[in-house]
């Protein structure tokens, strides 16, 4: 269906489109973040300093962000979708030529008001492009050879420059998402089934070329891995964060230890409290029902927009909020995997929860497309 | 761009198709993950629980006080005094070069006690206190806790420090107390937790070191919170350890005050003991040492001249110098003799200065010889020829039973260290340890004392303690412990029989008090002051036949170290025995003429409860007397620590 078409039936137009908000998303997004800045208020001892205000400021911002991409029309976004992908590998590139070296890789440029982590808008921009393209396409090619083979360098090219930085968490986050994009576009389940199993190989590789001279991860992600394999190992060393996050999780218990009583986050035992292990702080201060909560809201995020995707008939919207609801999944499935050692250490933040402008941004901007598709669908008069 | 319709449809068709099957395998991982969740926080949360509070929480043991000890009548020997100290918090003081230089201001700091400080500040972390200065005078610390406010991480606090306070006197006896050392560590089979905490401070030598375990008491234990980098956020709760237990000694101070003060000078042992208990009233060995040096840490140069002195101040002769004891040694060969009924006690033997022995003459210390001499007689003038026979004819075998009887060769069970055995030699002992046979020479030379005989000022107290009761009496130096008294068992009889006690017991008397007996100078007046005794002269050295022939070289004549040991032992009141004294001067000369004056003073001080009149000395030698006893240095009387006599 295209744009053309939209004249038979009404999309909201002007003020109108503010009825026409997934509202109920809104909501949800606001009550994660909120217990985002609950926590933030009590890693750092009962302060809105230095987490929590700077954490809302950036909330505020983004919910301004995503009004005002949701209000643009979702064909807008469609035509600028090779623009943004190709803006967001330059940005890439720029990171691997004048990155600032943070947590021994390079993430970030640093623009003076925030420091812009390209990698977190790849996640979007991949998204954006490859609905585009499932769009463009003829559903009768779509998993033929040469249409199959086009997203998967256009998946493979960001997916090369993030791992380079070294970001195995978001390499791994980008090809599982455009993955997930050109799955739910109707690839055929053979490629599926060769690509699992040439990855199968591929960790094989991996793991047998340490030590060897052409040893193709770095030595502290191999060191990562051992850790999740045995945390029990190296209990000061490696294995540190990963024990610590179990005692603190496992601590909390049913109802948890109450509300800044956690004794693991308040006394430093938990690395990286504010970020990547914040849910851990969470579950240690409020517990089984607390994480299940929050766990919880993120499913019904994923299931608002399910739902929104499955209404519209534009192919384009729908994949979009798909791919966006996916990548959405695939970050705090990994971190909450991760935190509660069922994956390895690769650092991922919990969306929406963990301190940090760009990422916060990014997800509330991709919230806006949502939005967007959600307010300009086609509906009956 | 235009596309059919019904190619979207299909096209929409199959994108549901497969957003269900994502779906469902999102709602796979998120019952993964819920799962993962049940397991850790419902299933497994004791365990985890349990770890967070062991990261949490540390222990932190409080060290008890150590326990006191006191003398006989409660007087402290060794107590615990409030040390005080300034510390220092480095992230506390911000500049710690400026708050150091006020607090030198302040109170007297030497440049190296500052520079010590600010290393072992770089050292640590900033959040540890270091100690600056330590045993400050209350004037000194007071002045520090007034100016507190203005000096950022500065602390006064309070600990508690071994003291000594009669020092000299019971530095062989009472020891002192040090930090454990490694070397403790390795030496020591005990797994107190206490011993783990650095600088902890245990007993060393003596009474401190071989009643450790009573008087150091058990560790209290306070629960700290610590954050992952150890710093303690708060005390949660506390459990107070048990003190010390105190410790009582059967030793007098003031007497032994007294032993060690009339032995100044010299490098001499004395013992008091009573002769029924077997308590120790006195054990004093001189030169002594201060004990506090110890506890606050010693300087090399104190310590080298220390192990240098040729008197060995840092010995306990009393009980580790082992002596040949020479003609004291004599009433043990008598005993043998008369119990063997190897001699009666009116058969004489003619000295003529010398006995011969094969082509080897043993000679009597009178060069002329004594003439006929009976038992009494041969004690009261110290003859050796009548020894050299009766030993003849009784064999060391039975006069080394004998000695081991009147407890000598053996080691006594004494809270002190390296209490030694001494040696009485057999036949046995001569074949195993030389591999050489006994020889008749062998048994003259130790029937008076010397050759291969060796006892300690102990172990001769304890044996004329013997003699005096007839009674097997052991030495004791604990009285009591936390309060109770140590159960003393009551001494068996010996088995030797009382006549032949009586009559050995006669001739002492007469060595004292009866004219031309050899420490008859030394003599006490009144019957509850009389004491009995035997003299004693231990060589050193060989006389050679040539040095005899020109005359033997006087004591006074040879340098120290080669001057003969002067030995007396003695017990009083002579009817109703009391103490018995044993005495050794190092190198003293003569027996009569260097210990037999000191054990005199020493017994009749005992005997007296303090300095004895003048009138318990004979008249000739009261002058000099009385200004012997103004010329010591004695002790200012201490009264007892109130409230703690409790046996």
């Amino acid at each position: 269906m295209s744009y053309l078409e939209y004249n038979l039936r009404s999309v909201p137009s002007g003020l109108a489109k503010v009825l026409y908000l997934n509202w109920g998303l809104v909501l949800l997004l606001t009550a994660v973040s909120s217990m985002g800045f609950l926590m933030l208020y009590s890693v750092a001892g009962g302060s809105i300093e230095p987490w929590a205000d700077p954490q809302i400021k950036r909330f505020a911002l983004g919910m301004s962000v995503m009004l005002f991409v949701g209000f643009v029309p979702i064909h807008f976004w469609r035509n600028s979708a090779v623009l943004a992908y190709g803006l967001s590998l330059i940005l890439l590139l720029a990171v691997e030529l004048f990155g600032v070296v943070g947590m021994g890789a390079q993430r970030w440029i640093d623009l003076g008001f925030m420091r812009l982590q390209p990698s977190e808008l790849t996640k979007i921009t991949l998204v954006m492009l490859l609905a585009a393209y499932y769009d463009w396409l003829d559903v009768e090619k779509v998993s033929k050879p040469q249409w199959v083979f086009v997203p998967v360098v256009l998946i493979l090219a960001p997916v090369a420059l993030v791992l380079g930085q070294p970001d195995l968490g978001t390499a791994l986050l980008l090809l599982i998402g455009g993955g997930a994009v050109m799955f739910l576009a109707g690839v055929s389940l053979w490629y599926f089934a060769v690509v699992i199993s040439g990855g199968v190989g591929l960790v094989t590789a991996v793991m047998a070329s340490r030590g060897t001279e052409w040893q193709l991860i770095k030595d502290y992600q191999f060191r990562r891995i051992d850790t999740f394999l045995d945390p029990s190992n190296d209990p000061l060393g490696a294995g540190y964060h990963i024990t610590q996050s179990k005692i603190a999780l496992g601590s909390g218990g049913w109802t948890g230890r109450g509300f800044m009583e956690g004794t693991q986050s308040r006394l430093n035992f938990l690395p990286e409290k504010h970020t990547d292990f914040i849910f851990t702080t969470l579950a240690e201060e409020f517990g089984f029902v607390g994480a299940t909560s929050l766990l919880f809201l993120y499913a019904l995020i994923i299931a608002f927009c399910i739902s929104s995707a499955l209404k519209t008939d534009d192919r384009f919207s729908s994949l979009l909020i798909l791919g966006i609801a996916v990548t959405f999944f695939l970050y705090f499935a990994i971190n909450m995997a991760m935190v509660m050692g069922l994956a390895p250490v690769v650092g991922v933040p919990l969306p929406l929860v963990s301190y940090g402008g760009s990422a916060m941004l990014v997800i509330l901007a991709a919230f806006g497309l949502v939005q967007s598709a959600h307010i300009h669908r086609p509906r009956l008069r | 761009m235009r596309r059919p319709d019904r190619d979207n449809q299909r096209s929409l068709r199959k994108i549901r198709r497969r957003t269900l099957l994502l779906g469902g395998m999102q709602v796979g991982v998120l019952g993964i993950l819920g799962a993962r969740m049940r397991q850790l926080q419902i299933k497994e949360s004791e365990k985890f629980r349990l770890l967070a509070e062991e990261n949490r929480i540390n222990l932190r043991l409080l060290p008890p006080a150590r326990g006191l000890i006191y003398d006989r009548n409660g007087v402290l020997l060794a107590g615990n005094e409030p040390n005080y100290r300034v510390v220092i918090v480095r992230e506390d003081a911000g500049d710690v070069d400026k708050v150091l230089g006020l607090l030198a201001q302040i109170i007297p700091l030497s440049e190296e006690d500052l520079d010590r400080a600010r290393r072992e500040i770089s050292r640590r972390s900033p959040f540890v206190p270091i100690t600056v200065a330590d045993r400050l005078t209350w004037d000194d610390f007071a002045e520090v806790a007034v100016n507190a406010p203005a000096l950022p991480g500065i602390t006064p606090e309070v600990g508690l420090s071994r003291t000594y306070p009669l020092d000299k006197d019971f530095a062989h006896v009472v020891g002192y107390v040090g930090p454990v050392s490694d070397f403790d560590l390795q030496r020591i089979d005990d797994d107190d937790p206490l011993l783990q905490i650095p600088r902890f401070q245990i007993g060393k030598t003596g009474v401190e070191n071989k009643l450790e375990r009573s008087l150091r008491g058990s560790a209290g234990t306070k629960r700290i919170e610590v954050n992952a980098a150890g710093r303690v956020m708060r005390e949660l709760d506390r459990e107070e350890g048990r003190a010390g237990a105190n410790v009582q000694l059967t030793i007098d101070y003031a007497l032994q005050n007294y032993a060690e003060a009339r032995m100044l000078g010299e490098s001499a042992a004395a013992i008091v003991m009573d002769v029924e208990t077997g308590e120790i009233a006195a054990m004093a060995s001189a030169p002594g040492f201060d004990p506090n040096k110890f506890v606050r840490g010693i300087s090399s140069p104190d310590f080298k001249a220390l192990l240098d002195d040729p008197y060995r101040p840092l010995a306990n002769k009393t009980v580790q110098g082992t002596y040949p004891p020479g003609s004291t040694f004599k009433v043990v060969t008598a005993l043998a003799a008369l119990e063997d009924g190897h001699m009666s006690l009116d058969e004489t033997v003619r000295c003529v200065g010398y006995t011969e022995l094969g082509d080897r003459r043993f000679h009597c210390w009178k060069r002329g010889g004594h003439g006929a001499m009976d038992l009494t007689a041969s004690l009261r003038e110290s003859c050796d020829v009548y020894y050299y026979e009766i030993a003849q004819r009784v064999g060391i075998d039975r006069i080394a039973d004998m000695a081991r009887k009147l407890g000598l060769g053996q080691r006594y069970d004494l809270p002190i260290n390296a209490v030694a055995s001494g040696l009485m030699p057999d036949k046995v002992w001569k074949t195993e340890t030389k591999g050489e046979d006994w020889l008749i020479g062998d048994t003259l030379n130790a029937c008076i004392g010397q050759g291969f005989v060796l006892s300690s000022p102990l172990q001769l107290a304890v044996m004329t303690a013997r003699i005096s009761t007839g009674k097997m009496t052991v030495p004791t130096l604990i009285r009591a412990v936390d309060g109770r008294r140590r159960l003393q068992r009551p001494a068996a009889t010996l088995d030797i029989s009382a006549g032949n006690l009586r009559a050995v017991r006669d001739a002492m008397d007469e060595v004292v008090n009866k004219r031309g007996g050899t420490a008859h100078r030394s003599r006490l007046l009144g019957e509850d002051m009389q004491m009995a005794g035997k003299t004693g002269t231990s060589q050193v050295r060989n006389i050679t036949a040539a040095e005899r022939a020109s005359g033997v070289i006087r004591n006074e004549d040879l340098p120290w170290e080669r001057r003969d040991h002067a030995l007396f032992v003695g017990y009083g009141p002579v009817e109703t025995p009391r103490y018995a004294v044993s005495v050794v001067v190092e190198h003293g000369g003569g027996g009569s003429a260097a210990a037999a004056p000191i054990a005199r003073d020493i017994m009749a001080y005992a005997l007296h409860g303090g300095l004895p009149p003048v009138e318990a000395y004979p008249s000739e030698i009261r002058d000099r007397i009385a200004s012997e006893q103004d010329a010591l240095i004695l002790r200012e009387p201490i009264a007892p620590t109130e409230g703690r006599i409790r046996a």
